[in-house]
């Protein structure tokens, strides 16, 4: 169905909703590298004017990836809950922005609303919101997960803490464990990415993470990001596996590109599950994403990358996550140039994952071929504390040594919860306490409890 | 490394403390060249450690934009014995090839008749990437290691195509053209703050234009201070001798070799 649009005198025609969507996308380079931006500012706002009118039971109809070629479309459909659509079903998508913006639409109204959401529906309206709209509503969404502490509480800020080594050095990565630990973060996961993905190196890294969170006695979960087959190895033979990692897609061809399917994402939460280690909740997995991955791929059917991005989360909430995360600058410049779309790509990303029901965090990240530098994490950052993101990354003084890019620190942590008054997930905070860690930070000195001694490092 | 076993007796809140004297947080900068124990001034980073990490984000911003030195680099690969040719991908320049991955993955049309037929053949592609320094110091090392392995395996390597602007998948363009059984791709990392030196070696079977990353494998952080170029080798080998019996890289091809040695000696 094509879509037609007058602004100023000039008649625009966009053919299709994939087209439509497209143009409607606030400039981004991996939009104009995939051929599918908008030409000119006034063709843009033209598409944002024919979207806002289009209704949203439009997107019930019209797919922008083939039914029939795609099983990431498929779930989205089949999935589809008209009960939890009914209240927004007479909308338009700007009148689902005026609906997400005003009082009706309270914390529990968003919850109950997630699963009648399909992704296009969410990018849609979130090409039409301005930065502060995306954190008003973003703020008021509420998911809350477990396996050993309880993430996503209302006033709580989670952190993964990321100990990457460039050769998986178990001392290495136990004394980036402890600096982080000392400084608040690790209530997310401890969760590292492994140097090479070995299957040997792997379970040495699990056995490593459990013992240290063994001997500390921390509330949290560890996670080693190898490849789902490679956890799954790790699961047959009796590695102490608390969550499945996985990097997803929102289509069949970018999730072949990473070797997996729903059906091997499905096999490998039954492995996790299967395990029970989770000790107050069930929820084993842990996604990651990122705009631009399935351009790189070739996999995006001429759709733009936010759109596609927001169809990953549909992938994501059909295995019930702890934690899914954008790493919203590590693709790049090609994707995302500087730090102005970075900004709105992570606003974007946190936002959508949110409104489709997500434990939805975000690396505030970037490397050093994007335009973007320090200033522009701060910002998106706090931006992103006021939306109510539900964890960050902690790396340690930001750089990751193993990944070569930049994340957000432990001090950066340390920052955002101070600055709007967020807390630990109250389990790790509670025992935070118990190991004198919040009256210790700041000194030379560590806490005996914390001792480097009990995890090796002596 | 280990984790020693749990002292007797805990209580149930936690670990005993242990009688010696406290340790200082400063001790965890031996393990890791991770930027452990900066300090806290409040909730920020003290002056110092915000500066050094400000000059080392203005060097690999610089590094970014450096490219192979190619009277250095063929220098450094003519004592190996092997032929050299030289091409480039389809980024006419820096900017380019920043914006447009999908011409750094493609090999200039002029540069396709004049690469050398190797049909069956390992190959090795030198190739600049998102910064030159790793593969310009570390590349020649790891082929030089690589080839009495890759010898000894029965392999027949070709020769050596050293590839500007240049993307991962360029590779498989190349190795496509030529009609190698086998590519190498050696190629810079982008740079970190800590490591503006790494080198990539990415594998693929039967390399052609289109294979996807999940049909390759990667051995990475080839620099002083993570792997060595031998070690690097011996993973090479080992990995291509796997991908022959497999007839297949990628995620089918499970890096199950033994790692001891990654680890430094204890």
């Amino acid at each position: 169905m094509a879509f037609v649009q007058a602004v100023g005198g000039t008649r625009y025609v966009f053919p299709d909703l994939r087209t439509l969507l497209a143009r409607a996308t606030p400039l981004r380079s991996g939009d104009v590298l995939a051929g599918v931006a908008a030409e000119t500012a006034l063709e843009r706002v033209a598409a944002q004017r024919a979207l806002a009118e289009l209704p949203l039971r439009h997107f019930l109809a019209e797919a922008v990836v083939p039914y029939e070629a795609d099983e990431v479309t498929r779930l989205i459909q089949d999935r589809h809950d008209a009960a939890a659509f009914a209240p927004v079903a007479h909308l338009t998508v700007g009148g689902l922005r005026d609906w997400l913006l005003g009082d009706a639409a309270t914390s529990e109204a968003l919850a109950a609303l997630a699963p009648g959401l399909t992704p296009e529906m969410a990018a849609a309206v979130s090409k039409i919101c301005r930065l502060q709209d995306l954190v008003a509503i973003a703020a008021k969404c509420r998911v809350t997960t477990r396996f050993r502490n309880t993430i996503g509480l209302p006033g709580r800020l989670s952190i993964r803490l990321q100990p990457n080594d460039p050769v998986d050095d178990p001392r290495g990565v136990a004394a980036a464990i402890l600096d982080g630990l000392l400084l608040g973060a690790g209530d997310a996961v401890i969760g590292v990415n492994p140097a090479t993905d070995n299957i040997d190196n792997t379970i040495r890294l699990l056995e490593l993470l459990d013992a240290v969170r063994d001997r500390y006695a921390i509330p949290t979960q560890s996670c080693v990001l190898a490849h789902v087959t490679t956890s799954l190895l790790a699961i047959e033979r009796g590695a102490p596996v608390d969550l499945v990692f996985q990097s997803i897609g929102g289509t069949e061809g970018v999730n072949r590109s990473f070797g997996v399917s729903l059906a091997l994402l499905r096999e490998a939460r039954e492995g996790a599950l299967s395990l029970r280690r989770g000790s107050i909740g069930d929820n084993v997995m842990y996604f990651e994403t990122g705009q631009g991955s399935a351009l790189s791929a070739e996999a995006h059917h001429g759709c733009d990358q936010q759109t596609i991005e927001a169809r990953a989360y549909a992938v994501a909430r059909e295995f019930q996550p702890l934690l899914v995360n954008s790493v919203v600058g590590f693709i790049g410049p090609e994707y995302l140039f500087d730090g102005k779309q970075i900004t709105r790509a992570g606003l974007e990303d946190h936002f959508c994952g949110k409104l489709l029901g997500l434990p939805m965090g975000v690396d505030v990240c970037y490397t050093n071929h994007a335009e973007a530098d320090q200033d522009d994490m701060d910002a998106l950052l706090t931006l992103l504390g006021v939306a109510g993101v539900t964890y960050i990354m902690g790396v340690p003084g930001a750089d990751d040594v193993m990944l070569a890019y930049q994340s957000t620190s432990f001090h950066d942590g340390l920052y955002l919860r101070a600055a709007l008054g967020k807390r630990p997930a109250p389990e790790f905070e509670a025992w935070m306490e118990r190991m004198g860690i919040e009256a210790a930070s700041g000194a030379g000195e560590l806490p005996g409890r914390m001792a480097p001694a009990l995890v090796g490092l002596s | 490394m280990t984790v020693p076993p749990a002292p007797p007796g805990g209580d149930g809140a936690g670990p005993p403390t242990p009688a010696a004297a406290p340790a200082r947080w400063t001790e965890l900068r031996r393990f890791t060249a991770a930027r452990v124990a900066l300090g806290r001034v409040g909730n920020g980073l003290p002056t110092a450690a915000h500066l050094d990490f400000q000059e080392a984000h203005a060097r690999a911003r610089d590094a970014v934009h450096s490219g192979l030195d190619h009277a250095a680099l063929e220098a450094d690969l003519a004592p190996l014995g092997l032929p050299l040719a030289r091409v480039a991908s389809q980024a006419p320049d820096r900017r380019a090839y920043l914006l447009r991955p999908d011409l750094g993955r493609r090999l200039r049309e002029a540069d396709r008749a004049r690469l050398p037929a190797a049909p069956g053949a390992f190959l090795f592609v030198v190739a600049d990437g998102l910064c030159a320094t790793g593969v310009q110091a570390q590349g020649p090392a790891v082929i030089a290691a690589a080839l009495p392995l890759l010898r000894g395996l029965g392999v027949e390597v070709a020769p050596i195509i050293i590839a500007d602007q240049a993307r991962v998948a360029l590779g498989d363009d190349i190795g496509g053209a030529m009609g190698a059984a086998i590519v190498a791709m050696l190629i810079g990392e982008r740079p970190g703050l800590t490591a503006l030196d790494s080198l990539g070696l990415y594998l693929t079977y039967a390399p052609r234009r289109g294979r996807t990353d999940a049909e390759r494998n990667c051995i990475s952080n080839i620099r002083p201070g993570g792997l060595s170029p031998g070690q690097a080798a011996e993973k090479l080998a080992w990995l291509t001798n796997a991908a022959m019996q497999l007839g297949e890289t990628g995620v089918a091809l499970k890096d199950e070799q033994p790692t001891a040695f990654l680890l430094p000696p204890a």
